[in-house]
């Protein structure tokens, strides 16, 4: 029997403000527990909520980003349950009004096709604090640090158009690369930046009646997003072909043994209680506040993907890697300003530097290569003072921290020799040398001289210690041999 | 009205208040007693009228993004139950 | 001294009769006598309370001192005061220190008001009658056997002991007029939103609001002038100016349109306590006051209505005393769900615990319609049924309760007998009105309240329609036998 997968996915993606969404303690990651954790955030008695106005700013850009409606008026409800990474006892979250409507966000596939997944909503709420469970602390206690309670999260719900775990990636690195582009997301999905929770369903194919979903939750990776669907899809396949029924549950994927659990117990006990946050009023956009959010809203990946076409002439590929990623793209159009080549620009970031940024898990943000100084890398290979090989011995030097591209060309003498008097009478004195082959060359069948060269090439690197201009060398050389013919 | 057994033990559940077997009787009676009294709302008509959550037509004031709030752990946890390196403890948290 | 109003002390103040320290050492030495008799009082700072004396005696002596500066106040418990005990009457809270202010308390410290002390309170601000404190019951100053009203029983029955001058209180469905009229007291509970909650442990927040109470409505001016404030910490504040409330307090009453709604002389309402009232009203329509016969058609249904949403509210409200972050916690929790479980059983008392489930139970699954979204539309109706009568009357006016303060233990075992102590005070909270309770007369040596409400920020009208009453009635004069000596 064939199936169809059906996937829903609600992302919780946590705003680059400064401070708390209801209170002005800073969201700065991996400060020292508790120390971010103020009276509101950790709802001390008689301490209430103030609205971050940068928060709703950013919901509202994401609204627009997607094409959605805008709440111009949402509210805030509580959803009550009790845990201890949940200061106040209920999450202030948005339910019946959220901020952000029904949007649209398009993607590519492999294939080159695109897909529409349509947004059901996006609403605004309040991250919880961590449970830790192991530390310096006593046996069997669990510590909580509740410096992440009450960071501003958009929660952006899916409709479930999603059908095939490569959609569901694809989605997700849209979202990611919508949401850094406009700047209202770091994006650092190591730091839990961005998050989602994936509902899975299966039904036979063409059927029209959907399957029993399950929600897998907080998968903080594209890898285990993607792992963690494969198999959800596989074990309820597996389960209805060997005659048993899905049941509706929420489930836990652990990408570290990759092994997926049901929280099933505690699902059925819950019961929310959702209701009106007496403590917050009406949240009002008005039509002004939209319309300057508008105009400036930063290029959307879509839009600079083209104009990186256009207006670098990178290829169509160059131009989704670079234009999807915020970071990517902005380093890359300072490397090809400052160096004036773009092409090479482009290929020197998605290469040696994202492969480096890759390896050592090192994002483009704290990348220790500038693009400034990667520009200056280029500049001295467009103008030939360096070779490419040069260039990524500099690279290294850079990276190292050793100083910007010239500096470290003038402290290692790496200087490309390109000065045509000094090359010549290199390639006199290594013919003059090697009178052997030169008679050799001399010699032999015209159609073969070609290969002969490398002979000379490989005596005249030599002698310039590798820093000879290679394509200056190789016309010389063939000029000076022409002659003796 | 009374409220079953099974209805105390859950919502003794969602609040988290330990109600023991020899008081469930009575506080079933006492809470029927106000479920009377509020359950005359049910006879009211309200079509039509929308639900009111604040007693005011104001609106939400927005605060502007600026760190206002500095680090008061020391402050704040000095009348906490239990803390150790900065955390706050609770028996083991099992998800 | 104690024997002098608010503005008579302000008086002796300013012309050097006496020093802030004489008198708050009177009024120390006065709690010490007698507190003991009334357990009005839960704790207090004499240290702080002299050394704030002295101060305010510096300020006096360098002239311009703001109008409270000097004159002892004792706060309701349930104000957060930075580094004295703020219990809000409960278990839960006797070991609670905060590390804030209220912004109430703020406003006073500003002033240079002389804080004495923090009084005895209903449990949460849950009770109408003072038997809901952990601390004990408050007597009844008029009759010990008799209860104080409540939630705001301690600083009634401080006032009307004459242990301070005036208090601060709160009012969710009643809690400053019932124990104002109980006690035979001057106290005011403002339009929602005139007076921050910052700070002050919230019951139900959608109803909650901070007041005076004192001898004179006078007195009730000059502590609201003080205590009211627009506050950017609480977002259910008004951003309004705080009008001089002194200054609005010689208008006679001619003219004056007063409704008089027929619903709040209806069956249970004492006989007694009817004629008080109705000997009040006429007193003023001598004075040139206008009575006219109104309609609030759906008072009956605010004690259901309230009684659904204020638990409610409080269900959730009241979930982050948890035994986690502050706050009792009980001995040897065996896991963290009897750690939750225990604690809240042991650190709330009954009736705290019978409204949160309650609310929980009004809020849940199944449940939510028709008990808490119907309670929110007959708020609707309730406030419209204001709305009206505020097209033809100037105030309202009725009794502030059924009948005089009752003895201890007389409401049995029903909540509902309790509940119903409130009838006439609910509506107003629902609505978010400004409402007064003044002395007019005594039934059986007890004290009859008469309730003035006002329309939205109407707080100057009412103050000086309870002040014209005060100056042609001697009620609010009367003291407990022995008090005044």
């Amino acid at each position: 029997m064939k199936w169809d997968t059906v996937i829903g996915l609600e992302v919780h993606v946590q705003l680059a403000t400064k401070t708390k969404i209801f209170s002005g303690a800073s969201t700065a990651f991996g400060a020292e527990p508790n120390t971010q954790a103020c009276a509101i955030d950790l709802a001390m008695p008689g301490t209430l909520p103030v609205l971050n106005k940068q928060a709703v700013h950013y919901a509202v850009m994401f609204g627009l980003a997607i094409d959605a409606e805008i709440g111009k008026e949402s509210a805030f409800e509580r959803k009550n349950y009790f845990y201890p990474d949940l200061p106040k006892g209920y999450q202030t979250t948005q339910l019946e009004k959220p901020i952000v409507g029904r949007g649209n966000v398009e993607i590519q596939l492999a294939d080159g096709s695109t897909k529409n997944i349509r947004i059901h909503h996006a609403h605004l709420e309040e991250d919880a604090g961590k449970s830790l469970h192991e530390g310096d602390f006593r046996h069997g206690v669990s510590g909580i640090d509740l410096n992440r309670a009450g960071t501003p999260l958009i929660e952006i719900v899916s409709e479930p158009d999603i059908s095939s775990a490569e959609e569901a990636i694809a989605f997700a690195k849209k979202l990611h690369s919508i949401v850094t582009s406009i700047g209202i997301c770091d994006g650092e999905m190591s730091q839990g930046s961005m998050r989602f929770d994936v509902n899975v369903s299966v039904k036979p194919s063409g059927s029209d009646t959907l399957g029993t979903r399950t929600e897998t939750k907080n998968l903080n990776s594209f890898k285990f997003m993607e792992e963690c669907i494969v198999k959800e899809v596989e074990r309820q396949i597996d389960l209805i072909e060997d005659g048993g029924t899905v049941i509706q549950e929420t489930r836990l994927y652990n990408g570290d043994t990759k092994v997926a659990r049901s929280m099933r117990s505690k699902e059925e006990a819950n019961d929310y209680r959702y209701f009106p946050c007496p403590d917050l009023l009406p949240v009002i956009v008005t039509d002004e506040t939209i319309e300057e959010l508008r105009r400036n809203l930063p290029e959307l990946p879509d839009a600079r993907q083209a104009r990186f076409v256009e207006e670098y002439g990178l290829s169509d590929y160059d131009a989704s890697v670079l234009g999807n990623d915020a970071g990517m793209a902005s380093y890359f159009e300072i490397a090809a300003k400052t160096s004036g080549s773009a092409k090479l620009a482009a290929n020197w970031t998605m290469g040696e530097l994202a492969a480096r940024l890759n390896n050592e898990d090192i994002s483009i943000a704290n990348s220790p290569v500038s693009a400034d100084q990667l520009g200056g890398l280029v500049t001295r290979i467009v103008d030939n003072s360096i070779s490419g090989k040069m260039a990524k011995e500099v690279f290294e030097g850079i990276w190292a921290g050793e100083g910007s591209a010239d500096e470290i060309i003038e402290v290692r003498g790496l200087k490309q020799v390109s000065d045509s008097g000094a090359l010549e009478q290199m390639v006199t004195d290594v013919l003059a040398a090697n009178q052997e082959m030169v008679d050799d060359y001399i010699n032999t069948d015209e159609a073969k001289r070609k290969k002969k060269l490398g002979g000379f090439m490989g005596q005249i690197m030599k002698a310039s210690k590798g820093q000879a201009n290679p394509q200056q060398v190789n016309q010389i050389l063939a000029k000076k041999l022409n002659e003796l013919l | 009205m009374s409220i079953e057994r099974h209805e105390i033990e859950k919502l003794a559940m969602l609040s988290r208040i330990a109600i023991s077997d020899s008081t469930i009787v009575e506080v079933s009676q006492r809470l029927g007693s106000v479920l009377d009294l509020v359950d005359q709302l049910q006879g009211v008509n309200t079509e039509g009228v929308q639900a009111m959550s604040h007693p005011m037509q104001a609106i939400q004031r927005l605060r502007e993004d600026e760190v206002s709030e500095l680090n008061q752990r020391e402050a704040l946890q000095k009348i906490a139950p239990d803390t150790e390196e900065g955390l706050f403890l609770v028996p083991k948290v099992i998800e | 001294m104690h024997n002098r109003t608010i503005a008579e002390l302000i008086n002796g103040l300013q012309s050097k009769e006496f020093s802030s320290v004489e008198l708050t050492q009177h009024f120390l030495d006065r709690i010490g006598d007698l507190n003991p008799n009334y357990n009005a009082i839960i704790t207090v700072t004499a240290e702080q309370a002299l050394k704030a004396a002295a101060a305010a005696d510096e300020r006096l002596a360098a002239g311009n001192a703001p109008a409270m500066c000097g004159i002892p106040i004792l706060h309701k418990d349930i104000f957060c005061t930075n580094g004295v005990r703020t219990s809000c009457g409960s278990k839960m809270l006797d070991n609670f220190i905060p590390p804030y202010n209220a912004t109430v308390v703020e406003n006073f410290e500003q002033a240079g008001a002389v804080v004495l002390g923090k009084t005895n309170m209903d449990e949460f601000a849950m009770g109408s009658s003072n038997e809901t404190s952990f601390y004990g019951s408050v007597q009844n100053p008029w009759d010990t056997n008799c209860v104080p009203g409540g939630s705001s029983g301690g600083s009634a029955a401080a006032v009307a002991a004459r242990l301070a001058p005036g208090a601060t209180a709160t009012d969710t469905g009643g809690s400053i007029r019932q124990p104002a009229a109980l006690c035979g007291i001057t106290g005011l509970k403002p339009t929602y939103g005139r007076v921050s909650r910052w700070g002050m442990i919230a019951f139900a927040s959608s109803l909650d609001q901070g007041g005076p109470m004192a001898r004179t409505a006078e007195d009730c001016a000059i502590m609201l002038s003080c205590m009211a404030s627009f506050d950017d910490k609480d977002s259910t504040c008004i951003d309004r100016e705080v009008p001089d409330y002194c200054a609005a307090l010689g208008q006679d009453v001619s003219g004056l349109r007063i409704g008089v709604p027929s619903e709040y002389f209806s069956k249970g309402l004492n006989e007694g306590t009817e004629q008080a009232v109705r000997t009040a009203l006429a007193k003023l329509e001598e004075q040139g006051a206008e009575l006219v016969e109104i309609s609030l058609p759906n008072t009956g249904l605010s004690v259901p209505a309230y009684y659904v949403i204020a638990p409610a509210e409080a269900s959730a409200n009241l979930s982050r005393f948890d035994g986690v972050k502050y706050g009792y916690r009980c001995e040897d929790p065996k896991d963290l769900q009897d750690l939750y479980s225990r604690s809240r059983a042991e650190g709330f008392g009954e009736e705290v615990q019978r409204r949160i489930l309650i609310g929980t139970y009004c809020l849940s699954a199944g449940y939510y319609e028709a008990y808490y979204g119907k309670a929110q539309q007959v708020r609707q109706l309730i406030q419209r049924d204001f709305e009206k009568a505020f097209e033809t009357v100037d105030v309202i006016m009725g009794p502030t309760c059924p009948s005089p303060a009752f003895k201890f233990g007389s409401k049995g075992d029903d909540p509902v007998a309790m509940y119903l102590e409130d009838i006439y005070t609910i509506a107003t909270n629902l609505a978010g009105l400004p409402g007064m309770s003044v002395p007019c007369g005594m039934v059986d040596n007890k004290p009859v309240g008469l309730q003035i409400i006002g329309n939205y920020f109407d707080e100057a009208r009412i103050l000086n329609v309870a002040h014209q009453y005060q100056q042609i009635t001697e009620w609010h004069d009367q003291a407990p036998e022995g008090v005044a000596s």
